[in-house]
């Protein structure tokens, strides 16, 4: 039953591979030291240099920090019998903001797909301009949503369509990273199989690589879903529509509308929840769709 | 030593493995065989506690195995090692640490977050490497060994726990005949040289005939034979897997010697081409 191939080498070379394998742990363990102590420092500065700067200060402030909250919740629990009322009032509102999310959810996502496609290396259609397509979808994500539909509003006037659009240009840039970050780990085999065929560069990405991309695309995008009902309530505050308007109105310290702001929160709240229920449930039967 | 009752594992209306009730006295080198979907995989992972029984009992020198929870249980899967066919390494990680992963059991979750071991134990790693003939690629990431190196390291991790006993599920099954008798002849000195159990499901007769001192067939869950390899002949083995007239172990078999110990079987295979 000996081998050859068992027989151990004789015990100084073991030696020198323990002592140099040990050097390398030392000298992992300090990088690894030296990167924990620059976090520490990092943390620490960024802390003091907050703290500084903030108008209030963080300690004296941190004993306040529940009191917007209780008067909030205090109000609406005393008029809690006008909450089912209010519910209904603001559900127009509601479908308003859903709307806006899902559309730019659509168009951003689809803008996205083409995007990453353009900019992931091994796939893209002109290998050259993958820097250009990058930058682009840079910029997209860089200019804040609410400066583009601030703008927007500014030429168009207030509205859904502004907030859309707004919405749309940065799903399109985040979603693109994403997207292509998931296709940079797709498998090359299937697109050499389908360019060995004659295919085009379309029909090699909507066939080679969409199939196995899609879960994952889909869960991203819903995902962006997600943020982007937020978003779309947020770009209400600007002059957007949907339920951002009647939550900046109701929520305002004084008129004593906070039984608004509490019912426009749990729909707010209920959406997301009902939307992330729906989403995973639609991903593990694509997911296991994908096994059986 | 290791004592099963009425071991029983059922997947929904599905009965993977269908009471099976095993004694082993001492430490010995046992092989499983049996098709695919026999159980043998199930077995094993219900013996490493990595996946629950249904019904049944499995003593290990007094102590029910299978009531185990928690910290307990995690101590009964550091005595008893797994040893898989995909190897089952973290592939970005360097061969010591991945045989580094057989301490984890007696090491605090923060320390080995960052990967800080003690250095007596860096030492036995790269001796127990040693032992297996791939010292030299202890500083190597995981993934960049061959099919039969990365099998060696996950024995040498199995090594580093210390185990009472080796479960291995089809070790050479995605390995070439060269580096299955590594593998094989590696197993077989670790149960001679160290006196562990080693349990093995196999997935060829000659592999089990030749390494294994008691051979356990199974068939859609059930042991349909248990005994010495040499009582394991051609008929005991069509009906472990149900096969007919025509089954002749030569055309499997992935043993190298195969082709020199039966001439016969390699006319029979030449006169086939």
């Amino acid at each position: 039953m000996s081998d050859t191939t068992l027989s151990r080498a004789d015990p100084s070379h073991v030696a020198t591979i323990q002592s140099s394998y040990m050097a390398e742990v030392q000298r992992r363990r300090l990088y690894g030291g030296l990167t924990l102590l620059i976090f520490v420092l990092l943390m620490v500065s960024g802390f003091m240099i907050a703290d500084d700067r903030n108008a209030g200060g963080f300690w004296e402030g941190l004993s306040q920090v529940g009191d917007y909250p209780a008067e909030v919740l205090s109000e609406a629990w005393e008029k809690r019998a006008d909450l089912p009322g209010l519910l209904v009032k603001y559900f127009p509102a509601l479908i308003e903001t859903i709307n806006i999310a899902a559309v730019s959810t659509l168009i951003g996502a689809a803008a996205g797909l083409v995007l990453s496609l353009l900019s992931t290396r091994g796939l893209a259609r002109w290998p050259r301009l993958i820097g250009l397509f990058r930058r682009i979808m840079d910029i997209m994500r860089a200019v804040p949503e609410i400066v583009i539909a601030l703008v927007l509003i500014f030429v168009l006037g207030g509205g859904p369509v502004p907030a859309m659009i707004a919405i749309a240009i940065h799903t399109a840039g985040a979603l693109g990273k994403l997207f292509s970050e998931v296709a940079e780990n797709a498998d090359l085999k299937p697109v050499e199989g389908l360019a060995s065929t004659g295919a085009t560069w379309g029909q090699r990405m909507w066939l080679g690589v969409i199939p196995q991309v899609a879960p994952n695309y889909l869960s991203y995008g819903l995902l962006r879903f997600e943020i982007n009902i937020r978003a779309s309530a947020i770009l209400g505050f600007v002059g957007a529509g949907g339920l951002g308007y009647e939550l900046r109105n109701s929520m305002a310290w004084g008129p004593g509308r906070f039984d608004e702001a509490a019912a426009i929160f749990l729909l707010l709240f209920g959406t997301i929840v009902f939307f992330d229920q729906l989403s995973s449930r639609y991903r593990n039967r694509l997911t296991e769709g994908d096994r059986t | 030593m290791l004592e099963i009752d009425a071991l029983t594992k059922r997947f929904g209306p599905n009965t993977a493995v269908d009471a099976v009730s095993l004694t082993f006295d001492k430490p010995a080198m046992i092989g499983i065989i049996g098709a695919s979907g026999a159980g043998k995989s199930t077995f094993l992972r219900m013996v490493n506690r990595l996946t629950d029984a249904t019904e049944g009992r499995i003593i290990f020198e007094g102590t029910d195995v299978t009531a185990l929870k928690g910290k307990a249980r995690r101590g009964w899967q550091s005595r008893c090692a797994m040893i898989f066919q995909q190897f089952n390494l973290v592939p970005r990680m360097d061969v010591v640490s991945n045989v580094l992963h057989g301490t984890l059991n007696r090491r605090s979750t923060l320390a080995t977050m960052f990967n800080v071991y003690p250095e007596a134990d860096i030492h036995r790693a790269i001796e127990i490497l040693d032992r297996l003939g791939i010292a030299e690629q202890a500083p190597k990431r995981a993934e960049a060994l061959s099919g039969g190196q990365q099998q060696r390291v996950a024995i040498a991790r199995a090594l580093m726990q210390d185990p009472a006993m080796i479960l291995a599920d089809e070790p050479i099954a995605s390995l070439d005949p060269m580096n299955a008798q590594i593998v094989m002849d590696s197993l077989r000195r670790i149960h001679e040289e160290d006196g562990r159990m080693v349990i093995a499901n196999l997935h060829t007769l000659d592999t089990a005939r030749r390494y294994c001192d008691r051979v356990i067939g199974m068939r859609h869950g059930r042991v349909v034979f248990d005994g010495r390899p040499d009582q394991l002949t051609v008929g005991v083995a069509r009906d472990i897997y149900g096969a007919g007239a025509d089954f002749s172990e030569s055309a499997t078999s992935t043993d190298l010697e195969t082709l020199d110990r039966q001439p016969d079987a390699a006319a029979t295979a030449k006169a086939f081409v």
